[in-house]
């Protein structure tokens, strides 16, 4: 057992922290810091620079365009892109249909799509959630009918994150409907730009528009956008899914948001001192500390193992993860709230577009922390992940 | 970075947990608990014969050099098995001690008998108003001639009815709250002015009050500085954390396992009560529990090599904060799942229970290290 990081690692995130340093551009990283939403542009913007430096698609096999890190290089590049802070390789393209396509597509695919997700030259989203389907993911009803050389879609997705930015979707369709329930259901990527397709905003209660609801009517899908096998579809979806274990943890996240609550406590006063000398309140802040020390270190457990036995048979504590990286998520916001009190109050008609600065960057706090209600709910709600734990790792 | 144990861990644990699997089931336990002292001496001997009570001192002084991490596969052990015997108190406290600050000539004169299995130590600190601050001696030592005379009372002395020496905390200059002035002596139990009254502790061991009445002892048995030894005291106390923390491992994992076993087997409304999801929710919180306090006896164990000792200590008391929110957690549900058989004395959960209790309000409860580690300006 040995807990240090070595020379070559310490070396590698001061070498990654420099490049934030010098490229990361400052207003965007100064709207994360104040919690503001960043424009559609800012995030392009930065993806780029990111890819041109090799590092966009770090994750990815060497010959794809990733950079053949070890697991703890990975880990350290993650909480140093998160503690920065700056924004993380849009998921949907990044995380989730890339490795699908370079496992299971074919070559004209991979060549296709992959670099123009390296690039984020097509804004991906994705399409699996629906109205009636939400943990129970497989009861899914959105058709996809072979016509000639052609899929007919029809149906709706929703809690679609990001559509409004989207140019391509990537689509859990049923194409077997006599088949039960996860057999018969095709992976399908096709263009939002496509006819039939209407994308319908969702207004969460932090006011932002961050989901939506995306409508199929008769929609045609070339047959070469099946990903894959027909009817396997509910195998790469799980494939996808159990794909990125330890960044779900967020650790990165949390510790930025504990910094900045210590910074403005020391600012905000309460009973004519700084709220960070009443000891009640410094008592809750170094609680959450502590239980993120705690998971930083189960992080590191899974990490640690996965680099050293591969990722085939995961670290039973990466079901950890999940839980309780969501939930310090959800503490930091309501120390957050805590620490700004009445001043919660302002609302910003305005704040999710990136575009306003009229208005104090503390009228983010509040919608902060009703968004981040969110956190326990999707990838699998919390509920879910305990019955994965009760099943998968206890036998219940 | 690797969270493996090496060969030689391996085999480490092998050989304690193979022991123990043979030597410590629950009915041995009950007999072992009615020998004199509480503990029983045939399983002492068979520590020393593996060697694992030899294993933190220096090969120079008859040991096996062993680290942090053998410790805490060690106490780990214990914790599963639910161990009497007093390694805290003589090898992991008692050890330290003399590790950290015994001349030559105290190691020659008390390490032997410690691997050997002959001797036993008890730490004798504890004061009817110190709580947990360590630099609150009453207790004082008085030089005469070469020698020092003691005077206080101490309390709740784990493994104080049959240890062979005591290592006593006494103040040898200013008042009961000052950091300065606190040395560590060794004195033999049977001294004379040494008055014992013995109980046994909630959990299952035997502690006493000792009462030290105008104790003489030579100079000899000064451990290190008799004017400043609080830095030595945290130091030793730290490391009684680390083992306390891995012990609460153990017994958090067999209470887990204890508990998942019972609910799959226990049949109500003719189906296993195991399949009822509000319990499977509540055994999967366990689980988050334990491996987050699993996560953080790791970080303490490494935490014990820093060079600083404010960040050592901060760490540590990070470590059992989160030691302490888990036990709790995953102690009291045990019961509550195993529902009225957990309550009696004759399951073994229970017993698991006390012992995850009373470790909680062992050097410091999770409340006065959270204020310690808030006051140290947090972990980020």
């Amino acid at each position: 057992m040995d807990l240090a990081f070595t020379k070559e690692e310490q070396a590698f995130r001061e070498e990654v922290r420099q490049f934030f340093r010098d490229n990361v551009p400052p207003d965007t990283r100064r709207k994360m810091v104040e919690g503001r939403h960043l424009s559609k542009d800012e995030m392009v913007t930065w993806w780029r620079i990111l890819n041109k430096k090799g590092w966009g698609v770090s994750h990815w096999p060497k010959q794809y365009g990733g950079t053949g890190w070890t697991s703890v290089q990975h880990y350290i590049f993650n909480e140093e892109l998160q503690s920065y802070p700056a924004p993380q390789p849009l998921a949907f393209g990044v995380s989730m249909v890339g490795p699908v396509i370079y496992t299971f597509g074919n070559e004209e695919q991979k060549k296709q799509y992959l670099p123009r997700i390296a690039n984020v030259d097509d804004w991906w989203c994705q399409g699996f959630s629906e109205p009636g389907s939400g943990s129970d993911l497989a009861s899914l009803k959105t058709k996809a009918e072979r016509k000639g050389d052609k899929w007919i879609i029809n149906g709706q997705k929703t809690w679609t994150t990001l559509a409004q930015h989207a140019d391509m979707i990537f689509c859990l369709c049923r194409t077997d409907p006599g088949a039960k329930k996860q057999m018969g259901i095709s992976f399908i990527v096709f263009s939002m730009k496509s006819k039939g397709v209407t994308v319908r905003p969702i207004q969460t209660i932090d006011g932002g528009h961050e989901v939506n609801e995306v409508f199929f009517d008769d929609v045609e899908v070339p047959v070469e956008n099946l990903i894959g096998e027909e009817n396997k579809g509910w195998d790469y979806a799980k494939f996808l899914l159990g794909n990125e274990r330890t960044g779900i943890a967020r650790v990165g996240v949390s510790k930025e948001r504990l910094r900045r609550i210590r910074d403005l406590a020391g600012k905000v006063e309460s009973g004519g001192k700084p709220i960070i000398q009443d000891a009640a309140f410094r008592e809750k802040l170094a609680a959450c500390e502590i239980e993120l020390k705690a998971l930083e270190l189960t992080q590191l457990r899974v990490v640690a193992d996965e680099g050293k036995h591969g990722k085939g048979k995961p670290n039973p504590a990466s079901s950890v993860l999940k839980i309780k990286g969501s939930e310090i998520q959800q503490t930091t916001t309501e120390l957050l709230m805590e620490v700004i009190g009445p001043f919660a109050a302002p609302y910003d008609e305005h704040g999710d577009d990136g575009s306003n600065e009229a208005m104090d960057w503390t009228a983010q706090i509040a919608p902060s922390y009703f968004n981040n209600r969110k956190v326990s709910i999707y990838g699998g709600s919390n509920e879910i992940q305990r019955n994965i734990i009760a099943k998968a790792v206890l036998g219940l | 970075m690797d969270f493996d144990l090496n060969e030689e861990q391996r085999l480490l644990k092998d050989s304690i947990d193979g022991l123990l699997t043979d030597s410590y089931d629950f009915d041995s336990r009950k007999k072992y608990m009615k020998e004199k002292g509480g503990w029983s001496k045939a399983v002492w001997g068979k520590l020393a014969e593996q060697g694992l009570l030899g294993l933190p001192f220096a090969e120079a002084d008859g040991g096996f050099g062993g680290g942090g991490v053998e410790t805490m596969i060690v106490m780990e052990a214990l914790g599963k098995a639910l161990v009497l015997e007093p390694y805290l108190a003589t090898v992991v406290i008692g050890g330290g001690f003399l590790r950290h600050a015994g001349t030559d000539a105290q190691k020659a004169a008390h390490v032997p008998g410690i691997i050997d299995g002959s001797k036993t130590l008890a730490f004798a600190q504890l004061e009817k108003n110190s709580r947990y601050d360590l630099f609150d001696v009453s207790t004082t030592a008085k030089k005469k001639g070469d020698g020092w005379v003691i005077d206080g009372e101490k309390f709740v002395v784990l493994n104080g009815e049959n240890a062979d020496t005591l290592i006593v905390t006494a103040r040898t200059k200013g008042d009961r709250r000052d950091k300065s002035g606190i040395g560590v002596f060794l004195v033999p139990a049977n001294a004379k002015g040494v008055a014992k009254k013995s109980y046994p502790t909630q959990d299952g061991l035997h502690a006493a009050d000792i009462t030290f009445t105008g104790v003489e002892v030579g100079a000899d048995a000064v451990l290190g500085n008799p004017e400043d030894s609080l830095a030595l005291i945290e130091r030793v106390v730290d490391e009684a954390r680390i083992a306390l923390c891995a012990e609460a491992v153990g017994l958090m994992d067999e209470s887990l396992k204890t508990t998942v076993e019972y609910i799959k087997t226990r049949k109500q409304f003719g189906v296993a009560i195991g399949s009822f999801q509000s319990l499977q929710h509540r055994a999967s919180d366990m689980f988050v529990a334990a491996e987050q306090a699993r996560s953080m006896s790791m970080f303490a164990t490494m935490a014990g090599d820093f060079e600083d000792a404010k960040e050592r200590a901060n760490a540590i008391a990070a470590a059992k904060v989160q030691i302490g929110k888990s036990l709790k957690f995953v102690g009291q549900q045990a019961i509550q799942l195993h529902g009225g058989i957990g309550m009696t004395m004759e399951a073994r959960i229970g017993h698991y229970f006390k012992r995850l209790t009373m470790i909680e309000n062992s050097f410091g409860d999770t409340d006065y290290h959270q204020r310690r580690v808030a006051d140290a300006g947090g972990l980020i």
